[in-house]
């Protein structure tokens, strides 16, 4: 049978045809190779090149930046957040499930109670605990904001208008209602939610700068540029804190608006920031009107909440005494007394004096087993003895716990030993 | 014999002698679409592809009938706990979104298996029967050969997303209440608007085939058996899916061609998210230049022995 052979346009060249042909042929293939070669080369180099290194901005000292946070009045704001939490928390709590593979939502770990409805702002806001999140945000003054945290095909969406409140959960299709009374709309901070997690870098930098006042040394640290702004960057590092797990707190404010653009928090030992918040895009534009109005579609199920003066009050304390505090400043260490009903979520911290969170403890109303919930609890902890008997430790890279015989609950934002020696003591 | 037959002939058979045999000649956009034309038929005629059409425009169906049955007495589609394929809950309240629930159902595997299905049976299925030596031996050349199937492929791929598409509409407008939209983030947009968005989005997941069109038609170019063509394709299609979805491996994900298909459903966010969208079409147009290119390597240089 007579081969069908390529047309040859070519002349033959000398070697005869059989290594011409040979030769066309590994010419041809070079093109795919090339395709990809210059891909590679597109995708490695097209980064390092838009980083153009640090700008040079007229030097601030760092007393002079904290008045340009101070008296920023930039109101309005419309950008990308990217959050990124590294507790060491295990990853199975995060949400990267292989829902994806049938083009699933993803469903992010519900935390909660199952009761609860998938809309509830504290169900939704653990998930940003653990792992990297993008979160839409854009702010209006005082009275508007919205945030929403963007999964996969999916989004949550936590939106303030004046006295109202609402979130969407679009993967459930449920949504969650609450008034807020006059006068803590008054009393609310520009650009936060109620909630304990920052979702944005000023509102994390405004925590901080409360807290660090007088117990921390605060320097500047050069420049940088956050989602294409100029930024002087502040360094803030716990004072009289030896057992602070805390290395340094570094904030990038923008040096046209004094607005804090990126925000991390670094641990004592080095390594990965473990809380790092950033704009990957922003604008002070004012956003549409429109971005602040929601009106539930039908067949939203809608569960109205019940607006609260403190937005975490008396629901997430039930069950757990209010805590006391051994220690000053950043090494203070948060002691609770559960009589049985322990903790099931992680304790999610709120930045202020480096203590995790006083009150926020989603899932405390939870009603588990004790016994079989400190098994399960045992497989991540370890065992430590002391004078208060025997406890398990729960270590992340910030907030160490420590849960002893007799349901005390020790926590801060310490080392191991720094833990165990505070609940000797205290017994 | 008139006066266009006559430059017809000569255009095909009077070579001046003594030069060597002209490579593909001149293009001449009328035979450049009546190749198209006659591989759109081979495709679309075939028994095969009809088949592939129906189980496609079955899958809106059955899912619009078993949203139906389960939400008659007003509840909840995924049993309250948000799982499922994407925008599953909202089909309930508006029948368009039967189309994106549909879309984000079949995207990962029951449309690509059916792109895997005819890109590699384009050449080995005629290697395989014994035409494609009478395809070469008209004077179309094998590039243009190869391009009128790559160009038949990308056909079958918007047909294959409009048979979702308006099967998941039909049986939404029809079992189910067409209204306002609700976005994804929150906001409400008029029907007109959720109409626009939803052909951007047939378009984008028409679009986010290509790659895969690609590679099945450089498989194709490999082997002189149709169905191991089509078997490797799929097969591909499969293990890249699944290394896609383990999360130890995502420091390749990035790089594999389903990665960003689900990026359409950014178009249902206010404000939409572009940067997913842009990626996904970057990632296919270099998979169509990189294996394009391979396959136009491989064709053009291999030995036609059936």
């Amino acid at each position: 049978m007579a081969l069908i052979q390529p047309a040859q346009p070519e002349q033959p060249q000398a070697g005869g045809p059989e290594e011409a042909r040979r030769r066309r042929k590994a010419l041809r293939y070079a093109v795919p190779a090339a395709v990809v070669g210059v891909t590679a080369a597109t995708v490695g180099l097209v980064p390092a090149l838009a980083d153009s290194g640090d700008p040079s901005l007229p030097s601030l000292t760092a007393e002079q930046l904290l008045t340009k946070i101070a008296a920023s009045d930039t109101q309005t704001v419309d950008g990308t957040v990217k959050i990124t939490t590294d507790l060491g928390l295990p990853s199975a709590l995060s949400g990267t499930t292989a829902s994806g593979l049938f083009g699933g939502a993803a469903a992010p770990p519900s935390l909660g109670s199952p009761d609860a409805s998938r809309a509830e702002p504290q169900r939704q806001l653990v998930q940003l605990l653990v792992g990297s999140h993008t979160l839409h945000v854009a702010a209006d003054g005082p009275d508007r904001q919205k945030i929403s945290i963007i999964q996969p095909a999916a989004e949550y969406s936590l939106i303030h208008d004046g006295t109202q409140l609402w979130a969407y959960d679009s993967s459930s299709n449920e949504a969650y209602h609450a008034t807020l009374p006059q006068e803590q709309q008054h009393k609310a901070q520009p650009r936060q939610l109620p909630q304990d997690f920052p979702a944005t870098p000023q509102a994390a930098a405004q925590q901080i700068l409360k807290a660090a006042d007088g117990k921390s040394a605060i320097t500047t640290d050069g420049t940088a540029r956050v989602a294409g702004h100029s930024a002087y960057v502040l360094e803030v590092r716990p004072e009289y804190a030896q057992d602070s797990t805390i290395g340094a707190f570094r904030i990038a404010v923008d040096a046209k608006t004094g607005v804090p653009l990126k925000f991390t928090l670094e641990p004592k030992g080095g390594g990965k920031a473990i809380v790092d918040i950033a704009y990957t895009r922003v604008s002070f534009a004012k956003p549409a009107a429109s971005t602040f109005h929601f009106t539930p579609g039908k067949g939203v199920k809608v569960t109205e909440g019940k607006a609260t003066q403190e937005p975490n009050g008396p629901r997430a304390g039930a069950g757990i005494g209010r805590p006391a505090f051994v220690g000053s400043g950043w090494d203070t260490v948060a002691v609770f007394s559960t009589k049985g009903a322990l903790p099931s979520g992680t304790l999610p911290f709120d930045g202020k004096d480096g203590r995790p969170g006083k009150a926020g403890k989603p899932g405390a109303e939870a009603k588990n087993d004790p016994a079989q919930l400190g098994a399960i609890l045992g497989g991540f902890g370890k065992q430590v003895t002391g004078s208060f008997g025997t406890g398990t430790l729960f270590h992340t890279r910030l907030v160490n716990v420590l849960l002893t015989q007799d349901g005390t609950v020790y926590a801060g934002a310490v080392d191991e030993s720094a833990l165990t020696s505070a609940a000797s003591t205290a017994h | 014999m008139s006066q266009a037959d006559t430059t017809i002939a000569a255009g095909e058979d009077m070579t001046p002698l003594g030069e060597p045999a002209p490579g593909p000649r001149a293009v001449r956009p009328a035979w450049v679409l009546g190749l198209f034309r006659s591989e759109l038929l081979t495709v679309f005629r075939r028994a095969r592809t009809l088949a592939l059409l129906g189980v496609l425009a079955g899958v809106p169906v059955l899912v619009g009938i078993a949203i139906r049955i389960e939400t008659r007495n007003g509840g909840s589609v995924a049993g309250n706990d948000g799982g499922g394929p994407a925008f599953l809950e909202q089909v309930s309240n508006n029948g368009l979104f039967l189309a994106f629930a549909s879309l984000a159902a079949t995207l990962p595997f029951f449309l690509p298996m059916s792109i895997g299905v005819v890109a590699g049976d384009s050449i080995a299925g005629e290697a395989a029967t014994g035409t494609l030596r009478y395809l070469l031996v008209a004077p179309a050349g094998r590039v243009r050969l190869l391009l009128a199937k790559y160009a038949s492929v990308l056909a079958f791929c918007v047909a294959a997303t409009l048979t979702v598409v308006l099967s998941a509409v039909i049986v939404g407008f029809s079992l189910f209440p067409v209204g306002s939209v609700t976005l994804l983030s929150g906001n409400s947009v008029s029907l007109t608007d959720g109409i626009l968005r939803g052909l951007l989005i047939a378009l984008l997941v028409a679009s986010s085939l290509v790659g895969l069109a690609a590679l099945g038609l450089f498989i194709s170019t490999l082997t002189d058996s149709g169905i191991s063509a089509m078997a490797a394709t799929v097969g591909l299609l499969i293990t890249v899916q699944i290394v896609n979805n383990i999360p130890q491996l995502h420091a390749i994900q990035p790089y594999l061609f389903p990665h960003y298909w689900l990026s359409f459903a950014d178009v249902m966010r206010a404000p939409v998210i572009w940067s997913g969208v842009l990626k996904n079409l970057a990632l296919q147009a270099v998979y169509a230049a990189a294996f394009g290119s391979a396959a136009w390597a491989r064709f053009t240089t291999r030995d036609i022995t059936a």
